[in-house]
This record gives C-alpha cells, structure tokens and sequence, in this order.
C-alpha cells in the first residue's frame, strides 16, 4: 500500500466493486441464510450499482447486522440499494437503527418487515423532517396578521384549518411538501385565505335576519354537504382573484400550490360565468349564484386546495350572531352618548333623544378592494362629529359584516349596555354594609357623570405572602446567561460618561476654556485655572414602581412568567441603582382593593423580597384606577428628577361590581392622567394581544408595548425598562 | 478663513414637497407673525423636506442644527478661536440665523441637553433676542428670522420628553406619514419608479406601521420607502430591495424580521 501512489491509492478506494466481488463478501456474511434457491447473486447485482462509500457502508452494516441475525442481514442487503435511491446516508442509518430496534423489542418477523419497508419508512422520515408545526409559526402567523389587517385576529390551533370570523384555526402541523420552506407558506396561503374570506365577504351578514347570507342559502341545497364543495371551488376563485389586486405575491403563491398539488378536477363552467366571479366587484352572492348553476348541472367537485381550510357554518353563524347583536347595542349606546356629548348633558333632552339624526357616511375609499378602509364621516342632525377611535372601530366592524352600517343602527337608544350602571345594584349594598375603617379611600372617576365618586374605592396595604426564595435562585440559574447580558448592558448605562466643562483638574484640555482664558490674558483679566474636561459619569436620578397584575387571569404561565420577569428586572436594576419599588394588586370589587407589597422603596433587594417575588399567587380581579393612584401617591413622596409607573399586566381593567369596559378603561385612563399631571411618566407592558384596542387611549399611542409571546416575557422587560429610561 | 456667506444657505431649485394639509397656509402665517414653529412627527415622514421647501418658498436662508446629546449651548450660540495669536468670535448657527434673517431648524430637538433648548426661550417668544453672554451683545432678531424645531413624539423614552415652557412657546404642526395616494406620488416622484411597484411598497408600509407596538418600535418611513424604490429601479429584485432597505433597518429581532419579509413576499 505505501507503493501505491497518491492517485492510485484515491481510484482504488473510490472505485466501484465489482459484482463477483461483493457476492463474494455476502456470501461469507449471510451463508447461514443462503440455499441454492436463495443465493447472495440478486442482491449482489442490486449493490454492484451503488457508488463506492455506499457500497462500503452496506457492507459494514451487513456484517454488523449478522451479528445479530443472518435473516436480517439478508433482508437489509436486499434493500438497501433501494433505500439509497429514497434516503441520504442520514435517513438510512436511522432507518437501520429503527428495523433494528424492532428486530431486538419484537422479533424477527417484524424486524424483516420493517427492513422491507423501506418506501413507508422513507416518506414517514421526510414528512417528520420537513413538517412544519403550529408552534413553530404562531407568533411570526400573529404578526403577519397584525400587518395584513390592522387587526388582532387571534390564531389558534385546530385539526383543519378554518375561520370562525374572529379567530383563525391553523392545524396542528402542515407535511404536504418535501420542504420545510414550502410548508410553511402553506401555513402563510393558509391565514392570507381565511384574512381574504372574512375582509372580502364570505361571511357577509344579511341585514334582515342577520345571519350569514351563506349559512341561510347553503341551507336551502338538498344536499348541503355538496353545496358547501362546491361553494368553496367557487369561492376559492373569487377570492383568488380579489387577492390578485392587493397580494399579487401572496396569490402567486397559492397558484403555484394548486399547480404543485395537482387536483382531482377542475371546476367545469362556461368561461362567461367564470369570469364574473373573478371580477373585482364579485360578492359572495354571485358566488352563490354560480353555485347554484352548478349544482344543478352536477358537475364534478374539484378537491380543496391545500390552503383553502373548511369552512363551519354553524359555528360561523354563532360567532357572527353574537358579534352583530353586541355591536348593534354598543354602536347604538356609542352613537347615544356621542349626541349627549354634542347636546350638552341635559336630562330633560333623554325624552327627545330620537329626534336626533345620525348619519354616517363612507368617504369613497382609495382602495376599492378593502372595504372599510374609507373614511368615515359621523354627522348628527347634519353636524359633522368626530367619534372615538373604538366607535370607528365598531363602525369598521359593522360594515365588514353588513357591507355598509344598516340604518337601523343609525338611531341612537339607552341601550342595555349604556343603562348597565356598574354601580346600580351596588348602591344599595353600600348603606347596609359599614365601610371598612382601616383601609384608605379613593375617588374613582364616573365617565357617564363626569364626575369623581367619592371616596368610592377602599384600598389596603398588604404584605405579599412570602414563598420559596428558592425559587428565585431556579429561575437565574435558568436564565443565567441572559442575566449576564443583562447585567453588562445596564452597567454600560450606569457608566455613561458625560463631559463636564471647566475643571481644575480632568483628562483633556478644554479647549474653549483655553481660548476664553487668552482673552483674559489679553484684556489683563485674572486668569482662570479651570480648564481642564472631566469625563463624569451621570447620575441617573430616577425612581420607578412596578405595578404587577396578579388578578386570577395571571394564573398560571403569566403568573410565572411575571415572576421570572421581576427577578430578572431586580437584578437589572440592582446594576443601575435605579431606586424602585414592586406592589401587586388585584381585589374584589370596590371595598376589597389591595396591593401587595413586595418590594418598598426603602427596602433592599434581599432575601425577603425574593421569597415575596417567589411567593407571588394569582388573587381576584383587576381594578386598576385606585391602585394608580395610590402608587401614584407613593411615588409622588420620592423625590427624584424622573417617576416612572411601569404596569405589567395580561388585559382590560375587570372588577366584579361592573367595573369593566367603557367604565373601567374610563376611570383607568382618569387616574393616569391625574398621575402624567403629578409629573409620573405612565407606561404599560402587557400580554393582551388586544391591547391596541384600548391601550392607547389609556396610556397614550406611544407609552405601552405589547409581548404577544409570554415566554418572551421576562426577556423583554429587562429590555423595555432599558429603552425607556435612555 | 472661509466665512459661510448668508446665500450659501439659500435653496434656489424648489425642492419638491406634496402637502399633507394646510401646513403650507399655517407655516405662512406664523412666520408672517413672527410665531416660531414646533414640526411633531415620525421619522422620515418630511419634516426636513417641508423646511427647505418653505425655505425655499419665502426665499429665506436655512440654517440646519442636527441635535444630539453633547449639543452645548456653545455650540448653537458661537465660540472664540484663535486665529494667529488673536481671539475671533464666530458666530453659531443660530447667531448666524438670526444676524441674517434666515430659517434656523433645529431637528431632534429632544436629543439636545436641556440647559441648550433654554437658550432658545427668549428668540421663541415676542422678544426674540438673542443674549450672547461671552460678547456681551444682545442680539435682536433681524426681520424675517425663524425657529422651528422638530422632535418625534414616538420615542418612548421617559427622559425625552419637552418641557412645557419651551413646547408653549410655539406653533406646532403635526405630521404623520401621507395618506396613500400622496405617498404613492411622494415615491413615484422621489424614485422615478412605476405606479403599480410604488403602490405595492406604500402597502408594505402600512403592514409594517400595523406592527409598531407588537414588536416594532416604528414601521417603515416614506424616507425608506423611497430607499427601496430607487434600489427597485435600479434593477435589484423588488424582494430584496425591500428586505434591505425596509426590513433589516426596522428591526434585528428574527421573528419579526421573517413575519416582515413574508409581508413583503405576499406582495410582490
């Protein structure tokens, strides 16, 4: 061999076996095995075509299967050229382990068996390697829908893929493509499909009966199984080409599915009626229209495409009934209160209520594909008004379902929504029961009164019940290095340098001092010494107090995730020197407000502090206003050049006594204000992807963020609290 | 030593500006009426571009100051050098601004340190002098001088915020990014691309814009929008114009930066 040149020696290794060669091999390995009828020659041939390393690989592998069992070995070296056409050296390994491990578990009939069955094994490897699963997706999905839409459609997972109207269904995982790429654009056709059935009308209400135009008509088919096919064929088309003008790539995409996957079928109509569907003014009833046309011809139904999802009309009637009935009440209390506004808030004017005209007009949109995206203009009795964001909202949402806002809507009524005084019921209870004497009271803000109740709410101070410090120490032991990054880049901060001027002493020579110093010489004045540059690092004159929800909608992984986000934020600000503080709050209705303490201002960050931060448990509900405003009141005692009130919460403010919506984001946004006029600097994180709904009007389009991702909680935190305070 | 006449600072070629409203008419006014000028916006959505086109309109100079943190007060009023042994005074920009009856703007405002945007109180009120301590000179606007400022209140930094008594000081003008079709124009005009790839690219931006508070801390400005343009027309792939010029400048964060660019595939 060492004769042997460098080239000779490569040929040699490199070079194919010979038939007669490896026969000769396999005999030696597999005699037991082999009878005259049954010769190592079939195989032999069969391994003679592979390249060399794979030749070298089988019959390593041969020979280490023998040991174990001669049948098996024979088995493996029948098929393993065929495998080699299927599975890289990767794939067949494993699928060599795998026979054997059922070769050692269940015998050698199911071993053999699972050796011959090399093609299943081969698509069962590809489907696993190249699956894509909802997990991996969900919170790119999210975004890619809050982009698409402007709106918070919620994504969650199911066995097919559908839309409810409200929520996007994803399945579980997406395999039909030998590509992890491919399948995950399936998953991205897949939320585009469903975004264009809700924004291009699928679902469109009819304005009588305030069902679906779908669910009533496909329930009208004898076989309505068959309809909803076809319908989805038809559908599919129409909003193919509805996408075409607004997501070119996105509906290239998709074609390019449907050529890939090649489907049983195709939809069989004249061109004529085709093409009507496909205009850019087509609506779901001309779909209906061709569907009924083809149904009567029976014509054969193309399967679905592998995005198109199903489509469930009952739970799509449900979802859409409920939605229309309570944005009718909460558009026309909305529309009632707006006229109060304009009218001034004159009792006397509630009986004449319904002389007010309301009118709400589309301006005519740019984008002719999106309905809705127009305008809106608000005029009551011809006056023009400019509503509130969630009105425009709900008027955006109305139209979506409608197509234009019904004119029964447009006359303003004392809804049941509007008469829902929080405090109706809660007035009476109020005489009987004898307020508590030990907590302290705040005023809570009526929106409806404009006015404070006073004294209304009853807030106590209570210590957070001390944990398992233990468990502090798990959780930076589990984010160790992320803690190490955290620590480095708040120290950066802390160590800001700042240039003071004119000094006795420093690193540089100020130059400006210098050349001011010549004039003085010149004019005969004293000469300074000060004209040095010291570089000094700023002191960051700041106090925050973190303000934690641990209402009984934290349970759970908000719950921990909150506090991984504390220990996390403790430790950032340790390095800052910040001065801070932590409360929870929670409570049950308007007497039982309370605030934990977990860390004070003058408290250090020790060991009792961390057993509260461990020790923290979901409690009741979320009243939001009065603990503003006694941590307001706390840090308004701090003397600091900059007060920040940082919430860290999962949703809308709650509380059992009625203190929810429109009043509860009122009296929230109250106390916010009162504290931005005491000079505290408010600002919320939240886990609420529906925050944008009501978030900016409380805290101001640019003082909050939403963590969409709750895993991301504790890493984000650390990250906001540094991007606010630099 | 090469003194920057008052002309240097004249724009003389109209540069081109697409009204989002009546900022224009406003504008107008308030300088008419000796009223400094506070421009609120996103960045890249025209504030600069508004001045020099105003600048340009009452044929005035303009005097730009990029503000950051180490800005001293020096360094907008003036300071003396040494030239061959003698002290000189030279004038800062706003000194030079307000000698020559021009437009001073001073962008970013709130990058500034705060003892500097107080040197600006007495010019932004019915005074308007300039007080230079180290001459002794009280300075009295020439006619025709103008603040204006600019600051973004999309920065959620608790420490950059605008004291109250220099904002009510001033006329302020909101700017936002344009509506569609003006955008469309803006982007056209700026990049000389097509009315469908500029269309498509607005919408880019108002995915991305759906996005600030969900994991972006702004979306796309018309600026970049106008980057992506001209990479497009110069022959790179729409894809990764954007990608390059949209996407990476908006943010590091990967799952976002995928959700971004799967936006942008959808539309091209």
């Amino acid at each position: 061999m060492a004769a042997a040149t460098p080239s000779a020696y490569t040929e040699r290794i490199s070079c194919p076996l010979e038939e007669s060669d490896i026969e000769e091999r396999l005999e030696e390995l597999l005699g037991a095995v082999l009878t005259s009828r049954r010769t190592a020659s079939v195989p032999a041939r069969m391994l003679s075509t592979l390249k060399r390393p794979a030749q070298d690989f089988a019959l390593h592998w041969a020979s280490v299967i023998a040991k174990s069992n001669s049948e098996m070995a024979f088995q493996f070296v029948s098929h393993v050229s065929q495998a080699f056409d299927r599975l890289d050296t990767d794939g067949v390994t494993q699928w060599i382990i795998e026979a054997m491990d059922i070769y050692d578990r269940d015998g050698l009939y199911l071993g053999s068996a699972a050796l011959r069955e090399v093609e299943t094994f081969a698509a069962r490897l590809v489907q696993k390697r190249y699956s894509v699963t909802f997990d991996d997706i969900v919170s790119i999905m999210n975004k890619f829908v809050i982009g698409l839409s402007g709106r918070n459609l919620s994504i969650d997972e199911d066995e097919a893929a559908w839309t409810d109207t409200e929520t996007i269904y994803l399945p579980h995982f997406v395999r039909q493509f030998e590509s992890g790429h491919q399948n995950f654009q399936v998953y991205k056709a897949t939320v585009g499909y469903l975004l264009a059935q809700t924004r291009y009308g699928t679902f469109r209400v009819d304005r009588t009966s305030g069902v679906p135009i779908l669910c009533a008509e496909i329930a009208k088919f004898r076989e309505p199984a068959r309809a909803l096919r076809i319908f989805g064929a038809v559908e599919e088309l129409r909003l193919l080409a509805r996408l075409q003008s607004e997501l070119p790539g996105l509906a290239r995409q998709m074609r390019e599915f449907k050529k890939a996957l090649s489907r049983a079928g195709t939809l069989d109509s004249d061109s004529a009626a085709l093409e009507k569907i496909q205009r850019s003014d087509a609506e779901v009833e001309d779909s209906l229209a061709l569907v009924r046309k083809l149904y009567e011809d029976g014509v054969d139904v193309p399967e679905p495409t592998c995005y198109q999802g199903i489509i469930d009309l009952e739970k799509v009637r449900l979802v859409t009934k409920q939605r229309v009935e309570a944005e009718r009440e909460k558009f026309r209390a909305d529309l009632a209160l707006l006229a109060e506004g304009i009218t001034g808030e004159d009792e006397s004017n509630d009986a004449g209520m319904d002389r007010e005209q309301f009118e709400v007009s589309m301006s005519p949109s740019a984008d002719d594909d999106n309905p809705g995206a127009g305008d809106l203009t608000f005029t009551i009795d011809g006056k023009p008004v400019v509503p509130p964001d969630d009105v425009v909202q709900t008027a955006n949402s109305i139209i979506q379902d409608f197509g234009e806002i019904p004119e029964d809507y447009l006359v303003a009524a004392g809804s049941r929504l509007y008469d829902a005084d929080p405090s109706a019921d809660d007035d009476q209870s109020e005489r009987s029961e004898p307020r508590s004497e030990t907590g302290i009271s705040y005023d809570e803000w009526d929106y409806r009164r404009c006015h404070y109740r006073k004294n209304w709410c009853v807030l106590k101070e209570l210590d957070m019940h001390p944990g398992n410090e233990q468990h502090v120490a798990a959780i930076l032991e589990k984010y160790s290095p992320l803690v190490r990054e955290i620590r480095k880049s708040f120290e950066a901060l802390r160590g800001e340098d700042r240039m003071l001027r004119r000094r006795k002493n420093g690193d540089d020579i100020d130059i400006d001092a210098v050349v001011e110093s010549y004039v003085d010489v010149v004019k005969g004045e004293e000469l300074t010494d000060r004209l040095f540059i010291k570089s000094h690092k700023m002191e960051r004159n700041l106090a925050v107090v973190f303000m934690v929800d641990v209402s009984g909608s934290t349970k759970g992984w908000i719950n921990e995730a909150e506090r991984e986000s504390l220990v996390l934020l403790s430790e950032a600000l340790e390095t800052l020197g910040d001065r801070y503080a932590i409360y929870g709050f929670s409570g049950m209705t308007r007497k039982r407000c309370e605030v934990y303490r977990i860390k004070t201002f003058e408290e250090s960050y020790d060991s009792l502090v961390k057993a509260r931060i461990a020790g923290m448990q979901p409690q009741d509900y979320t009243r939001m206003g009065v603990v503003i405003r006694h941590l307001s009141e706390k840090l308004k005692q701090i003397d600091a050049k900059t007060r920040v009130l940082i919430t860290i919460s999962d949703g809308k403010p709650d509380d059992y006594d009625g203190y929810r919506g429109e009043y509860g984001i009122e009296d929230t946004r109250q106390a916010l204000l009162e504290a931005k006029y005491a000079g505290i600097h408010p600002f919320c994180v939240t886990i609420d992807t529906h925050a944008h709904e009501y978030l900016p009007r409380m805290y101001g389009h640019v003082n909050y963020t939403v963590v969409s991702d709750i895993r991301k909680l504790p890493l984000k935190v650390s990250d906001i609290y540094r991007k606010l305070t630099t | 030593m090469h003194r920057i006449e008052s002309e240097e600072y004249r724009i003389t070629r109209e540069p081109y500006y697409a009204p989002q409203g009546n900022e224009i008419e406003l504008f107008e006014s308030a300088y008419k009426n000796n009223i400094p000028v506070l421009l609120k916006g996103p960045t890249g959505c025209g504030k600069s571009r508004f001045m020099e086109h105003m600048a340009w309109r009452l044929q005035r100079s303009l005097v730009t100051v990029a503000c950051h943190d180490d800005l001293t007060a020096a360094d907008l009023v003036g300071r003396y050098l040494i030239v061959g042994g003698e002290t000189q005074w030279v004038d800062g920009p706003l000194t030079r601004a307000v000698r020559i009856g021009g437009i001073c703007y001073l962008d970013e405002i709130v990058e500034a340190r705060k003892d500097t945007t107080v040197v600006i109180h007495p010019l932004a009120d019915d005074r308007r002098v300039l007080p230079i301590e180290k001459t002794g000179e009280l300075l009295q606007a020439s006619e025709g001088f103008n603040l204006t400022i600019s600051y973004n209140p999309g920065y959620q930094s608790v420490l950059k915020d605008l004291k109250q008594s220099t904002r009510q000081r001033f006329l302020a003008l909101e700017f936002d990014y344009p509506v569609a079709e003006l955008e469309q124009a803006v982007v056209m005009h700026e990049s000389g691309i097509d009315a469908a790839h500029a269309a498509a690219l607005v919408r880019f931006a108002g995915m991305t814009r759906n996005l600030k508070g969900s994991g972006l801390e702004e979306g796309a400005s018309t600026r970049l929008l106008v980057h992506a343009a001209k990479l497009i027309v110069f022959g790179i792939a729409p894809l990764d114009a954007c990608n390059a010029s949209i996407s990476q400048t908006l943010t590091d964060d990967p799952e976002i930066l995928t959700a971004i660019r799967e936006m942008a595939s959808s539309l091209f």
